[in-house]
């Protein structure tokens, strides 16, 4: 029976997704090609956060040289779009695992302090070479070409496009996940003491970890860039990178059905939950929605509150649903996972 | 000649930034092993605080100076204990998300409640710079320097010698041996975030003048610290501030000799030199090669 579950999830989520174009108008549809997109980038990351335990503050970035890598190509190198998408994602995957080498040298969380350090250098290296990315004032791109008689409603064709390349992404990541080397990425997440024991190289398995999940994110990135036909260097800031870690959390590190929850998360706290969010709280306390800043204190604040009420993020409330309540359940001792005290 | 010893004194300045960040950074770690990402917001937040206090920038106040420091070192400390405190039996993992979650209310709370625009912070030195054979040496420059490495000392002579500060070292180095022994290490970590959080306000409030005060003027800066503190050794508060030194140092002369290297370029430069460092020499200048037992 469990053997079947996954097929069987994942023939519910195809035709959710087939479905959905005649259910929503246009405009919904657009948004809902963007959720495939961050589910994409939220795969690749929860490869590297959930499964291997390594935090990324800097996954944006490599969502914009997937996306740069497309304008790039299309705009100069007159490339098909479509072509530029695996692109995206390999240009992004190698410089992930360039970066990786190194810094995954470090234990524990100096890898995501290190992180920090590309979304910020990402942008001083796209103004310092402005010839080739565009400056300051980015790039537009062309329209995205429809296909196969779409070509009246380009707002379906991007979602058809995002959501075509999320369905071929998560089986691939569900194989990712597991066999010999998805156990060795949860074994270096539990403990890279008893990892190294066993014969896991734990730097070579992070750096796997960190390219794979990088080049999830540059596919991501090249749909972007096609879905909003402009980069620039404002794209891509610190907030889109930590805005995918708390999709991560709210959706459920370890779990790769939670990232869908994530994504829808990532695409409409920006524009629509959010601000609803802030027009609840502020008819009591006259707080101004359209303030700067406000929309941070939002995802810091949900952030929290999921740290503290479900740690296990979406999935694990679904989980908990269909199991026995959390109460019932023995606690995990969490002295096992941790590496300081062994 | 003279633009040398001009970029090296720049340097030194900068250095002594990055290196007093980077020490609050060492410290949290020794004290908790948990990385605080919101380090560097908290000094942006506190130096909100300090400019407030100071009527909006017009002229600096030692008192609102201390005043900062005080508040700094309370906020800290009530943030381990009402925000991390209930944490501490998850993982590490859940521990870093929410120090990252603080980074992120801070940020918006600051551009919230004060604007996102630029504000001008006074510096308490005078301007006028000496002249010592052509090299311009600003006061500005000398007195952060003084005023970070007065800050390192106190910090030092309390670590140790005072009962407090043995207590703090062997909860860092040994939580559960020293819990036995009868150290309240619960408060020892609110206490380390409290010193983290005053540290962090000096660093924002001596670096404010020179960068104009912004809610995101910290992240550049915590990044530049943390090259820092990994050229220092991560582990070794002498490390910290040396390696701050060297680094602030090093940037200034790249963007003085090296013209590809523009302003730009400062912050791909400094995590190039962090990543150079963890490949050739991964326990940095001052760390010791950590040998774990399996």
């Amino acid at each position: 029976m469990r053997r079947l579950r996954n097929p069987v999830a994942f023939g519910v989520l195809v035709l959710a997704v087939v479905l959905a174009p005649f259910l929503f108008s246009n405009y919904r549809t657009y948004q809902l090609g963007f959720v495939g997109l961050y589910l994409v980038a939220l795969l690749g990351l929860d490869i590297l956060t959930g499964f291997t335990g390594q935090i990324s503050l800097g996954h944006g970035a490599f969502m914009g040289i997937g996306a740069y890598t497309t304008t790039i190509l299309v705009v100069d190198h007159g490339v098909r779009d479509l072509w530029t998408i695996p692109l995206g994602g390999v240009v992004a995957g190698v410089i992930g695992l360039a970066f990786g080498i190194p810094a995954t040298r470090f234990a524990g969380p100096y890898l995501a302090l290190a992180t920090f350090a590309i979304p910020l250098a990402f942008i001083g290296i796209l103004k310092r070479f402005p010839h080739f990315t565009g400056g300051t004032n980015g790039k537009n791109l062309p329209q995205l070409h429809p296909e196969l008689g779409w070509h009246t409603n380009p707002s379906i064709w991007f979602y058809v496009v995002c959501w075509f390349v999320a369905l071929v992404m998560l089986p691939l990541a569900f194989f990712i996940v597991r066999g010999r080397f998805g156990r060795a990425l949860r074994s270096v997440r539990d403990s890279e003491i008893a990892a190294t024991a066993n014969g896991v190289s734990t730097a070579g398995v992070k750096t796997a970890a960190f390219g794979i999940s990088a080049f999830y994110c540059g596919v991501a990135g090249s749909l972007y860039a096609i879905g909003t036909t402009y980069v620039n260097p404002d794209t891509f800031p610190i907030d889109l990178s930590i805005l995918l870690l708390v999709g991560i959390v709210l959706g459920g590190a370890g779990s790769l059905y939670g990232m869908l929850f994530g994504a829808l998360f990532v695409e409409f706290i920006r524009l629509t939950w959010g601000p609803a969010l802030l027009n609840l709280f502020s008819k009591a306390h006259h707080i101004d929605t359209h303030a700067p800043g406000s929309g941070l204190v939002v995802y810091g604040v949900v952030l929290l509150l999921v740290l503290y009420l479900a740690p296990a993020g979406a999935a694990g409330l679904v989980r908990g649903l269909s199991g026995r309540p959390a109460f019932l359940r023995r606690k995990e001792d969490p002295s096992l996972s941790d590496p300081g005290l062994v | 000649m003279q633009t040398f010893f001009q970029t090296l004194t720049t340097g030194l300045s900068d250095g002594s930034i990055y290196g007093s960040l980077a020490l609050a950074l060492v410290l949290i770690y020794k004290a908790t092993e948990v990385i605080n990402f919101a380090q560097g917001e908290m000094a942006m937040f506190t130096t909100y605080i300090a400019w407030a206090l100071m009527g909006h920038g017009s002229t600096f106040e030692w008192w609102a100076f201390f005043a900062t420091l005080g508040i700094a070192f309370v906020g800290g400390a009530a943030l381990q204990q009402t925000v991390i405190r209930p944490l501490e039996r998850a993982s590490v993992l859940t521990a870093v998300m929410a120090t990252i979650a603080l980074l992120v209310i801070l940020n918006g709370l600051a551009a919230w409640i004060w604007s996102p625009q630029l504000q001008f912070f006074p510096s308490p030195f005078p301007t006028k710079p000496w002249v010592i054979g052509g090299v311009h040496i600003s006061k500005q420059d000398v007195g952060t320097f003084g005023v970070v490495m007065a800050c390192v000392i106190v910090l030092w002579l309390f670590f140790r010698f005072t009962k407090l500060g043995l207590a703090m070292r062997a909860g860092a180095l040994n939580p559960n041996a020293a819990r036995l022994l009868g150290v309240r290490t619960s408060w020892l970590l609110a206490l380390g975030w409290g010193f983290a959080a005053a540290l962090g306000a000096v660093s924002g409030m001596m670096v404010a003048p020179t960068v104009f005060l912004t809610p995101n003027m910290m992240q550049a800066v915590l990044i530049y610290s943390f090259a820092a503190a990994v050229l220092g050794g991560l582990e070794s508060p002498v490390g910290a501030i040396v390696g701050g030194l060297s680094l602030g140092v090093l940037l200034n002369m790249l963007g003085e000799y090296v013209h590809p290297v523009t302003t730009e370029l400062r912050l791909p430069v400094a995590l190039a030199i962090l990543l150079v460092v963890l490949l050739i020499k991964p326990a940095g200048l001052f760390g010791r090669v950590v040998v774990r037992r399996v």
